[in-house]
């Protein structure tokens, strides 16, 4: 378990998955989540190939002012990686400075990962999220269990406001029994992530 | 929840409520506010956000408005001026290819001095094909006799559809009125938007009671006749003249909108602009990246500033005159090609207002982020440094730069 700071004002987040993963819908729910938390949020989808299993890519911003700039975080503190095949492929880790965070939806260890991006300099978190999006909404979506790993790294709200927002988007667009399962996604989302921190000590 | 009774004008910004919607979202939730007789309109990217949340509201009975699926954007203005003769007030949205399409009602609209709303989501035109944000479409219309706002936010896009309905409405205007909501930038960003209640808004927007209208009891006015060389020439100056008598409506418009909301807009947003010796005036969402570049260009000690144009159409000659009254060197952004033209529309703009100005600074066309091309820093601060040459050498090249053009097969930064 690493120790987490406090998250560092503006924040910057980037969203790499394939269309279909609830990509777009994940970095809304976290600009929700954080404007619960009394920030000025921004959500952007990256858009071009809205296709399903074409690589996208979703940018929050978080900041304790309105955001002026619109466009691709290209500096991001924090990554998001709900389709791991995509390393090797896409540059997930372009622009990300030494000491960000990534979260990647892995069966493997934050160790095995820290090795597949190459980079010993940021803290790794994973979390195995297709399992538990099948486990317990019965679908791969596994935007919101990455929701619930995300915090373990990157503290902006405490579970209790992330769950609140969740619960208050997806209600009314989905059945009670699928918004009830997201829910638990993100609660085991946040007790099932592993992180190491940068230079893997624990 | 916030009473019913009407607000004295000294009782201060109302209290909004906080929610986190996209810019289309924030669109379609003022239109569910302002409840118009009639929307008409036709789906195309990326004004779709909006069409589809209101026939939403439709659906759930939240709005009794007539919604109008049409067949084509040609039509969806056509029910609009149809409707707003009628004396209804009518609303429509569109994008790009969209607005192309309605092109010859858009003249129809102004001649028939009818107030209809736009919400014009900024795209691309063909071809080639691409459904991202620039500004092509907008300058395509902007001498069609429209009123145009242009904002830069989710926020301002929210605001500007309930300030475009009462200058459009206004008996000294009467005229069409379009909200440049960016394509994408502001239509698919998520952001806080601070809505205003329900009641506010309405007593703000008013009911439309148009003076006449066709189906006005004992009306006897006549919509779009035939006018040949007996009036046609004193109409078209009749409806310039309303034109530019819009300005100081907008302006009011903006400054009552600021006392109900708290959020203090003119038809000019400057930025760091006291002083300023070097100026970047921009249209539109880059808006933050320009604000950027003038913080970096002040870290090393050049006078910068930016100046955003929310009133494009009029445009407001004096009041940029006066913005620009104390700057040695202007860069105009463009984010569109004006094809053929001795400039791009909005250096064009500016270029003219400084001619009959005494001190006039140079002038320096810049043209960026074309089909959706990612608007970096790096892009405005290379306009800063050339601009910087422009200031020391007091010369610049006719030419534009073409800011994040890939010419080598790479982009440049």
């Amino acid at each position: 378990m690493v120790t987490t700071t406090p998250v560092a004002l503006p924040a910057a987040v980037r969203w790499h998955g394939r269309g279909g993963q609830g990509v777009v819908t994940a970095s809304r729910l976290l600009a929700a989540a954080a404007l619960e938390g009394g920030y000025y949020p921004q959500s952007l989808p990256d858009f071009g190939a809205e296709r399903s299993g074409a690589p996208v890519a979703a940018y929050t911003r978080i900041d304790d002012q309105p955001p002026s700039v619109r466009g691709p975080v290209e500096s991001p503190g924090l990554v998001l990686v709900l389709d791991p095949s995509l390393i090797g492929n896409v540059d997930v880790l372009e622009g990300m400075a030494p000491g960000s965070a990534v979260v990647v939806n892995s069966i493997r260890s934050p160790e095995d990962e820290q090795k597949r991006l190459v980079r010993d300099d940021v803290v790794i978190c994973t979390v195995d999220a297709t399992a538990i999006s099948l486990e317990l909404i019965g679908r791969a979506l596994p935007n919101t269990p990455m929701l619930g790993a995300l915090l373990e790294v990157f503290p902006v709200v405490n579970l209790e406001t992330m769950v609140e927002a969740v619960r208050k988007q997806l209600r009314g667009l989905f059945p009670d029994r699928i918004v009830d399962g997201n829910i638990a996604a993100l609660h085991r989302g946040f007790e099932s992530a592993k992180s190491i921190a940068q230079g893997g000590a624990q | 929840m916030v009473d019913t009774q009407e607000r004295p004008a000294s009782a201060g910004p109302a209290t909004s409520t906080a929610i986190a919607v996209n810019g289309g979202e924030a669109v379609a939730y003022a239109l569910k506010q302002i409840e118009p007789e009639v929307v008409a309109a036709y789906p195309i990217t990326p004004q779709t956000l909006i069409i589809e949340k209101f026939a939403e509201y439709c659906a759930d009975g939240l709005v009794r408005t007539e919604y109008i699926n049409v067949e084509s954007e040609h039509a969806a203005l056509s029910a609009c001026v149809g409707a707003s003769a009628a004396g209804a007030r009518a609303i429509t949205a569109t994008a790009g290819p969209g607005l192309a399409l309605m092109f010859e009602m858009l003249g129809v609209a102004s001649g028939m001095r009818l107030p209809i709303v736009m919400h014009l989501c900024t795209r691309a035109l063909s071809a080639p094909l691409n459904i991202l944000g620039d500004h092509s479409d907008a300058m395509a219309m902007r001498e069609t006799g429209w009123v145009m706002l242009s904002g830069s936010s989710p926020q301002e896009a929210y605001d500007l559809a309930l300030v475009a309905q009462t200058i459009a409405e206004h008996p000294d205007v009467m005229l069409p009125t379009a909200n440049l909501v960016d394509g994408f930038m502001v239509t698919h960003a998520v952001e806080r938007v601070d809505v205003l209640p329900d009641d506010v808004v309405r007593e703000y927007v008013g009911e439309y009671e148009p003076e006449t209208s066709l189906l006005a009891e004992g009306s006897t006015a006549t919509y779009g006749a035939l006018d040949f060389r007996d009036y046609y020439f004193e109409h078209r100056r009749q409806q310039e003249a309303a034109l530019y008598r819009s300005r100081p409506i907008v302006e009011q418009a903006l400054k009552r909108f600021g006392e109900i909301s708290g959020r203090d807009y003119n038809i000019l947003e400057p930025y760091r602009m006291e002083d300023a010796e070097v100026v970047l005036v921009l249209l539109g969402s880059a808006e933050g990246q320009a604000h950027a570049a003038v913080d970096a260009a002040r870290a090393t000690g050049l006078k910068a500033g930016a100046l955003r144009v929310r009133l494009f159409r009029p445009f407001p000659t004096k009041a940029v005159a006066e913005a620009l009254s104390g700057a040695r060197v202007v860069g105009v952004l463009d984010r569109a090609i004006g094809f053929g033209s001795v400039d791009n529309p909005l250096l064009s703009d500016i270029k003219s207002t400084l001619w009959t100005q005494s001190n006039r600074p140079l002038t320096k066309g810049f043209v960026y982020g074309l089909g959706g091309r990612v608007v970096t820093l790096g892009q405005f601060n290379q306009a800063f440094d050339e601009l910087r040459s422009a200031l020391e050498s007091g010369e610049v090249p006719l030419e534009p730069t073409y800011l994040g053009l890939r010419e080598d097969g790479e982009v440049s930064e």
